[in-house]
């Protein structure tokens, strides 16, 4: 909105010092963001972390107990109606409505905005050519494929553009073409100058889009850089090994330490640990002659160069739960 | 589009009141429009609209007809069957607006810049349409066995409008179940439930003279009993000698308390539901 160009410098979104709690579960503990104009902020996190709630909470759909949000300047509880003026949301789960057509959903919520009729079918046209729904767009949403439906939803977010634009695990329960498409979908939402907060689960989705990641765990940020700068943070490489008998993961993760940096990280389950280091392929033979020392059997062995999976575990000492609902691609 | 929001913002001065009012109706109003498409487009929600009627005078008429009075029962019964679809027609709202919350469609409509009223005003609104259309089959099968409207075509207007105040007044009853109940299987068992005495502890098919005291009270009292009592008076509908009626105020001023009861019922309802409704989308 050219009227707001006036003041270029200012974030598209910003939220300081959010908490909530809900009974005795402190949710959030002073969450801070800040999204700029034609970027993407990812909030990265394992289920339960406080990603919703943010995302709830900065959207003005939820208060929180301390802290506040604002979307285009507008704080999201004293000034609701002008910052939900700036905002686009496409939640967890696409909020079309099945019982409408495609083109039906998007004039409903162009008509919702204020748009005339005309004004309205016209945005609608607009965006269901945009988003490669033009042909379904006479066919009940009820009727459309996973990823057609979040194209809808996302596309319901878009229609009186926004300047925010929020995106609540975007991609989750896609399959690997419908979340390429969503991809290339939110990354030509930036050539617009869109701010885009998005929160996910899939580490490879914050790499690929996010300019700027922060991740949050039990209501805290515990980390906030670009992708490259995260990945610089855990030292470069991983080492990580599999034994075969559970007995030796101790042993195993105790030779980790004392060749890798800082604590290693441990999963008995599947009998797997791994350190950050920041040597070379010697550190190998090096943890080898530890091991040798005290008979643990090993399955496999690798030295890799740091993933956002090795950060997300380094910072906080579990998984995204990404293997729990399906590979990311 | 931003400008006009920004100087919108939460200022109460009257101008700006007005302003909201008049958006929160065309907001309602557009709903109404999608919610017409749904009664189109669910399966068997039309049928139900149309059979219930159908179904409610043809058992009245003739199962319970034929002992109390035949004819003159089914000239006497109608007025009842009208005010009763009205109740009934709350159940629409019940459902819908449950279906509404269970599925994600009403996040999305918090996120706009609009007043939840507008959802909960759109609902009822097409559930008026709706109860608008049953009366129309409800009088047709009335004809058909027999009922016609025996005073002057005004009084029968004023009939009309009593009946559809007081379905919409049920209908923010039903919308307040709706919000309560949360989900569909819920609003679909329990949130039906209160239709029934509702609508039988009542003057609307049989008179309250046989009930034991405390229904007879109910029954003198529940705006149910005026509704159906003020239709029959306001269409000329003669209440034969062997239902009498009880003298209460209510029912010797059965339109003036009908409408009474229904802004009450409007008065208490409205916010209730607005409140619940609010609490549940800011979680």
């Amino acid at each position: 909105m050219p009227e707001h160009r006036a003041a270029p410098l200012r974030p598209a979104l910003r939220a300081t010092g959010l908490r909530k709690r809900f009974g005795d579960h402190q949710v959030l503990d002073g969450v801070d963001l800040e999204v700029a104009p034609g970027s993407v902020h990812a909030l990265l996190g394992p289920n339960g972390a406080g990603k919703t709630t943010t995302v709830r909470i900065v959207c003005g759909l939820l208060r929180a107990d301390e802290g506040r949000a604002e979307i285009a300047g507008h704080d999201v509880v004293a000034h609701s109606r002008a910052a939900r003026g700036a905002l686009g949301l496409s939640g967890q789960y696409a909020a079309v409505d099945e019982h409408l057509t495609g083109f039906e959903n998007l004039h409903l919520l162009g008509r919702l905005y204020g748009m005339s009729r005309r004004r309205a079918a016209e945005r609608a046209e607009e965006l269901l050519d945009r988003f490669r729904l033009d042909d379904v767009a006479g066919r009940r949403a009820g009727l459309y494929s996973g990823g057609m439906r979040r194209r809808l939803d996302l596309a319901g977010a878009l229609v009186a553009r926004p300047q925010v634009v929020v995106l609540d695990e975007p991609t989750t329960g896609l399959d690997p073409r419908s979340r390429l498409d969503m991809w290339a979908v939110i990354e030509d939402l930036l050539l617009d100058g869109v701010a885009v907060l998005l929160t996910t689960q899939y580490l490879e989705e914050a790499d690929r889009l996010a300019d700027l990641i922060t991740v949050i765990d039990r209501g805290v940020v515990i980390a906030r850089g670009s992708a490259e700068e995260l990945k610089e943070r855990v030292q470069g490489a991983t080492l990580a090994l599999q034994v075969r008998d559970g007995a030796g993961l101790a042993h195993a993760a105790r030779a980790l330490g004392a060749v890798g940096l800082g604590e290693p990280w441990v999963d008995h389950r599947t009998g797997r640990a791994s350190i950050a280091t920041d040597r070379g392929p010697e550190v190998m033979a090096e943890l080898l002659a530890h091991l040798a020392r005290v008979e643990v059997e090993l399955v496999d062995l690798g030295l890799h160069r740091s993933s956002l999976d090795d950060v997300f575990l380094a910072l906080t000492g579990h998984g995204a739960e990404t293997t729990t609902d399906g590979d990311p691609v | 589009m931003s400008t006009r929001t920004e100087t919108r913002t939460d200022v109460t001065s009257e101008a700006t009141l007005l302003a909201a009012g008049a958006e929160t109706l065309r907001n309602g109003f557009v709903l109404t429009g999608r919610n017409m498409r749904h009664v189109a487009r669910i399966p068997g929600r039309i049928t139900t609209g149309l059979v219930q009627p159908v179904m409610f005078v043809v058992l009245f008429a003739f199962v319970f007809g034929g002992s109390l009075g035949g004819e003159d029962y089914r000239r006497f019964l109608m007025a009842g069957i009208f005010a009763q679809s009205m109740v009934f027609n709350a159940s629409f709202t019940t459902v819908g607006l449950a279906n509404d919350l269970q599925k994600g469609i009403v996040e999305r409509f918090r996120s706009l810049p609009m007043s939840p009223l507008a959802v909960i005003l759109g609902r009822t609104t097409s559930d008026m349409v709706v109860g608008v259309a049953t009366l129309v089959v409800t009088a047709l099968c009335g004809l058909a066995v027999g009922w016609r409207v025996e005073g002057s075509a005004a009084d029968a207007a004023l009939a009309f409008l009593v009946l559809v105040l007081f379905g919409f007044a049920m209908s923010w009853v039903g919308a307040t179940v709706g919000v309560f109940a949360r989900t569909v299987e819920v609003a679909q068992s329990a949130g039906l439930i209160w239709l029934f005495p509702l609508s039988l502890i009542s003057t609307a098919f049989v008179s309250a003279e046989n009930m034991p005291t405390p229904l007879r009270e109910f029954a003198a009292w529940n705006p149910v009993s005026a509704v159906a009592t003020s239709v029959r008076d306001l269409l000329g509908n003669p209440t034969p000698a062997t239902l009498p009626q009880p003298d209460t105020w209510s029912l010797q001023h059965p339109t003036l308390y009908a409408v009474l009861s229904s802004l009450a019922v409007l008065a208490v309802f409205m916010p209730l539901v607005l409140a619940r409704y609010k609490r549940l989308t800011r979680g």
